[in-house]
């Protein structure tokens, strides 16, 4: 068996990946490994070939490769080791790590620092239960999109999505353009869980009805799908009989939510917030196992890529900080989602880093909600508050407070809730 | 058309069938396997809750009673030759009242009557040491320690291929339409492809028996199918039940049970519910719902949010004899039936084996021992159990090994490749996965389905839109793009 040694090993070659290890680098730390089971860096971004990406961060709307690219460029030029096609099998608590490729058998990586970038899965029709037959033509988006974008081939001709999630919008007008027929979009929840872009660039511009307050109530087809039934839903989610109506079809697309991949970090025995779904962290990014960071998919899931590599910068500078032997001394806030708001990343904030930098706090709310204040609180003490035009649970939001803006001592509790404009507190 | 010539034709090659043919390859006999699906184990040995039971259930005096407890005794052993998952877990009934305790003693005195061994009623605190996720309110439980699970559609496959490594042919796809009978006997089965010859038939064709029957005349029993559902859970929660946890039966409730599965998955289920139609597998939101709210009260804490699937299967029950049907057909003395084989007949298929062999024989076949024939059949070598040096010198030997395929059960490329190179032919994305768990853990199949199809077309020497998921018109991908039918031949070998 083979054994090596690097001061950070990445794995995950993703967008979060790529950046924490290229910052790793730029920082001043001396071998940086990247991992990947895949045969080329750029994880999901690999069959995202639409546009709309780097909006934020590089003002321009670029396809998922083309931004990948950047950073694997970026990664190349500072010096960052790419070992891929290799799956990491297992994470010990002491930051060993067994991997294998099948030219070089199983490796052993002892790593300084680790940081986890795996990304996330999607959920599936057995998560939603869809009762029903089980033939062949159900996928979930994301499978469907690998299969167009990167093999050539299509899973269906006449297609009815679950879910208004993001990859589903895409894979609607990517369907419709290869000149297949979509029904229509169906969601059990009042609202739509896409971006508001893609409801209008994806659906709107393309005919294709979205259902809102509906859900698919049974498989039809023994051998390949056949039709669906689709039912409207009261406000518990419950099938409201009558309303049921079958459509034919013959691909169903589940686009019905993404979990962080923790399978890893879990057996690692690293903490996971089951809210989120992705490990416990700090603003440095670091996970409750000492040493291991995390960022990107693999902590909580992100609707934008720049916010991806914005988080994974900090894991690592994170990372490298303790390489360096630069860590912030440990007195830590924790922080807590309040009323609207259903989760809060980082979980814990180093209070030197809030006297020395700005501190972005990630949060979703738990419905849409228009002209609010997103609030931080300190027992009943206002310590800092954003104005938002529209909230929906679909946007991540995201609150950068300044250097020296709020101070707190270590053990305190920072509550971020919303607030409607005009409400008292 | 083709005509063939056999001693014995098996039809049908669930878990049923699979052992006959293995049974009779002892003997120097030229025996044929015929199945209608593409692959073994498409019926009701693909979907049920893959226990081996102890015994105490069934009836004295049945052919259930009898060959469960035989059935139970050799399970090791079979399993051991033909290199099958099996897990001596023993079983408890958990009774969750004071006034189900009486009815725990009843089963241990049927158990008795039935030959089960070393039953025992434990009382709350030993039950809860051994169980330490049942309902707190349990009293006593009637602990059963021969019982335990099995991978059933491995054990079919195994004793199929084991069967056809031993001679016996076996054919796929090849459903029987008609079975000639002259003066009281049958002389050949049908296919639409071929005609068999045969000095014997058995009929192992599950809730299909009935029919396959009545194409020799017979006509005193009828399946009616009972369906059973079922939830899997995470396998990150397989630790919550150490062994098949049942409830007493109540008027109202008909024994929904929770039990791990030989890889650790949590799985509930089935409930009962009788119907026409020998097709309809589907779940139901009503049986779905009655599958959970039964099994929460054994187990409050069942990690709900993480059913990784749901599935369907239909027991063969034959009326009006509620019992397995075995033995010749009245007037037809070389048709035997192996049928009607409702639960617990994954347990009893070794026995109900032996039976059928004792039916051949009392009706004149004659049994020489085969000196050539051997009991073991080697597995896929799996990489997931195995040490991290093991796993080293696996990739070292076959590179293959370094790759994984389903990342949620580690599964190599190796193992599908075998997969597809065995004694039985596997041509189907199910026939992969019941073969090497490729696609049955948390993300069903979303990460390794193109892998695996694109390893399948390799394979195979089939183009990836030909690829099926279980045969038939369940083909997977129904064309090439736009753009890569332009570029002639890209999407082939992409
Ligand atoms: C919900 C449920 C739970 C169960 N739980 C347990 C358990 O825990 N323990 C236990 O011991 N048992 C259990 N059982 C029972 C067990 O699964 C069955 O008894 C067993 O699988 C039956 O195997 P078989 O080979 O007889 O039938 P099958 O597996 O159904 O095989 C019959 C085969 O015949 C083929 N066939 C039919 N017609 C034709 C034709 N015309 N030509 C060619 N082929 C044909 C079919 O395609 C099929 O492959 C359960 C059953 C169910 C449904
Ligand atoms: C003891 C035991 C243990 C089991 N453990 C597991 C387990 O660990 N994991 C597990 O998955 N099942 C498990 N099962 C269930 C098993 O899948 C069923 O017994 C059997 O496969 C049912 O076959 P089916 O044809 O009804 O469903 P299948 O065809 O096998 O369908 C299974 C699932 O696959 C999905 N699926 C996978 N790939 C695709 C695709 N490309 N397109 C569309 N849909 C797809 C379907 O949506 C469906 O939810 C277990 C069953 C038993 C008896």
């Amino acid at each position: 068996m083979r054994s090596i040694k690097y001061d950070v090993v990445v794995i995950g070659a993703g967008p979060a990946g790529l950046a924490a290890a290229s910052r790793a680098k730029a920082m001043g730390v001396k071998r940086v490994l990247l991992v990947d089971r895949d045969r080329e860096p750029g994880g999901i971004l690999q069959q995202c070939i639409h546009n709309g990406f780097g909006l934020h961060l590089f003002k321009e709307e670029l396809t998922g490769p083309e931004y990948a690219y950047k950073f694997i460029e970026e990664s190349y030029a500072s010096g960052v080791e790419f070992l891929m096609n290799t799956m990491v099998l297992t994470i010990q608590p002491d930051r060993q790590i067994y991997a294998i490729n099948r030219k070089v058998g199983m490796l052993k990586i002892e790593a300084q620092a680790i940081v986890l970038a795996m990304g996330c899965r999607e959920r599936n029709r057995g998560a939603v239960t869809i009762p029903g037959s089980r033939p062949s033509g159900i996928f979930t988006a994301g499978t469907a999109q690998r299969f167009v974008n990167m093999e050539g081939y299509m899973p269906g001709r006449h297609v009815v999505i679950l879910g208004s999630g993001d990859i589903g919008l895409i894979m609607a007008r990517r369907f419709t353009w290869e000149g297949a027929k979509v029904e229509g979009v169906f969601e059990i929840m009042p609202y739509s869980n896409g971006l508001n872009r893609n409801i209008v660039q994806c659906l709107k511009d393309n005919n294709i009805p979205l259902h809102l307050s509906h859900t698919v109530t049974k498989v039809h087809g023994n051998e390949r799908i056949e039709a669906v039934t689709v039912s409207q839903v009261d406000e518990h989610f419950t099938p409201l009989s009558g309303s049921e109506q079958v459509i034919p079809c013959d691909t169903l697309l589940l686009s019905v939510g993404l979990i962080p991949e923790n399978e890893l970090s879990r057996d690692a025995g690293i903490h996971i917030d089951p809210v989120i779904g992705g490990p416990v962290v700090t603003d440095e990014m670091e996970t409750t196992l000492a040493g291991v960071f995390a960022c990107g998919n693999v902590v909580h899931v992100h609707d934008l890529v720049d916010n991806v590599t914005r988080e994974s910068w900090l894991a690592g500078e994170g990372a490298a900080r303790l390489v360096l032997g630069q860590q912030p001394t440990r007195d830590l806030v924790t922080t807590k989602a309040g009323s609207g708001v259903r989760y809060v990343v980082p979980h814990k904030i180093h209070v030197e880093n809030l006297a020395t930098r700005t501190t972005t706090l990630y949060l979703r709310v738990l419905q849409p909600e228009e002209n609010v204040r997103v609030e931080l609180v300190s027992g009943t003490k206002s310590l800092f508050s954003v104005h938002q035009r529209v909230v929906r649970p679909a946007e991540m939001v995201s609150i950068n407070v300044p250097p020296k803006r709020i101070t707190a001592t270590a053990g305190e509790e920072l509550m971020v809730r919303l607030v409607r404009e005009g409400d008292k507190a | 058309m083709e005509r063939l010539k056999a001693d014995v034709v098996v039809i049908g090659a669930g878990v049923t069938g699979t052992a006959v043919a293995r049974e009779l390859a002892r003997y120097q006999l030229k025996v044929f396997l015929v199945e209608k699906h593409p692959d073994v184990a498409c019926g009701c040995t693909k979907a049920n809750t893959a226990i081996v039971h102890a015994g105490y259930d069934a009836t004295p005096g049945t052919w259930k009673a009898k060959l469960n407890v035989r059935g139970a005794a050799v399970y090791p052993q079979v399993c051991r030759e033909l290199e099958v998952e099996f897990k001596p877990t023993g079983s408890l009934v958990v009774a969750l009242a004071e006034d189900q305790v009486p009815h725990l003693y009843e089963l241990l005195n049927r158990g008795y009557v039935n030959g089960v061994p070393d039953l025992k009623v434990i009382g709350r605190d030993e039950l809860l040491a051994k169980e330490p996720y049942v309902n707190p309110k349990a009293v006593a439980a009637l602990w059963a320690p021969t019982a335990g699970l099995v991978n059933p559609w491995g054990l079919a496959i195994a004793q199929a291929e084991n069967a056809a490594e031993n001679g016996v042919e076996v054919l796929l796809g090849a459903p029987v339409v008609g079975i000639d009978v002259t003066d009281g006997l049958v002389t050949a089965v049908q296919t639409p492809d071929v005609i068999i010859e045969t000095r014997y038939v058995v009929n192992a064709g599950g809730r299909y028996s009935d029919e396959i029957a009545r194409m020799v005349g017979q006509d005193d029993f009828r399946i009616v199918p009972r369906k059973g559902e079922y939830y899997v859970f995470d396998k990150r929660f397989g630790y919550m039940a150490n062994c098949p946890l049942f409830p007493v039966p109540t008027a109202i409730s008909k024994g929904i049970l929770v039990t791990p599965s030989v890889d650790k998955n949590l799985l509930i289920g089935p409930n009962a519910q009788d119907q026409e139609d020998k097709e309809d597998l589907d779940t139901t939101a009503e049986g779905l719902q009655e599958v959970l709210s039964e099994a929460l009260t054994m187990m409050p804490d069942l990690p709900v949010k993480d059913a990784i699937t749901n599935f369907a299967g239909l027991r063969a029950v034959a009326r009006p004899s509620n019992d397995f049907v075995l033995g010749p057909a009245p007037g037809v003395p070389n048709f035997i039936n192996a049928a009607g084989i409702q639960s617990p007949g994954l347990t009893s298929a070794p026995a109900v084996a032996e039976v059928v062999r004792d039916y051949l024989q009392m009706a004149g076949l004659e049994l020489k021992g085969k000196k050539k024939f051997n009991p073991f059949r080697k597995g896929i070598v799996t990489f997931r159990d195995k040490s991290h040096e093991e796993q080293a010198r696996l990739i070292q030997e076959d590179p293959r090994y370094g790759q994984i395929v389903c990342r949620c059960e580690t599964v190599t490329e190796a193992e599908i490749v075998q997969a597809l190179n065995r004694p039985i032919p596997c041509t189907t994305i199910d026939g992969v996965k019941r073969r090497t768990r490729a696609g049955m853990g948390r993300c069903q199949a979303g990460f390794c389905t193109p892998r695996v199809v694109e390893i399948m077309a390799r394979e195979l020497g089939l183009s990836w839109d030909e690829i099926t998921k279980k045969g038939g018109a369940s083909r997977l991908l129904l064309g090439q793009t736009k753009c890569s039918a332009a570029v002639k031949g890209a999407g082939k070998d992409a």
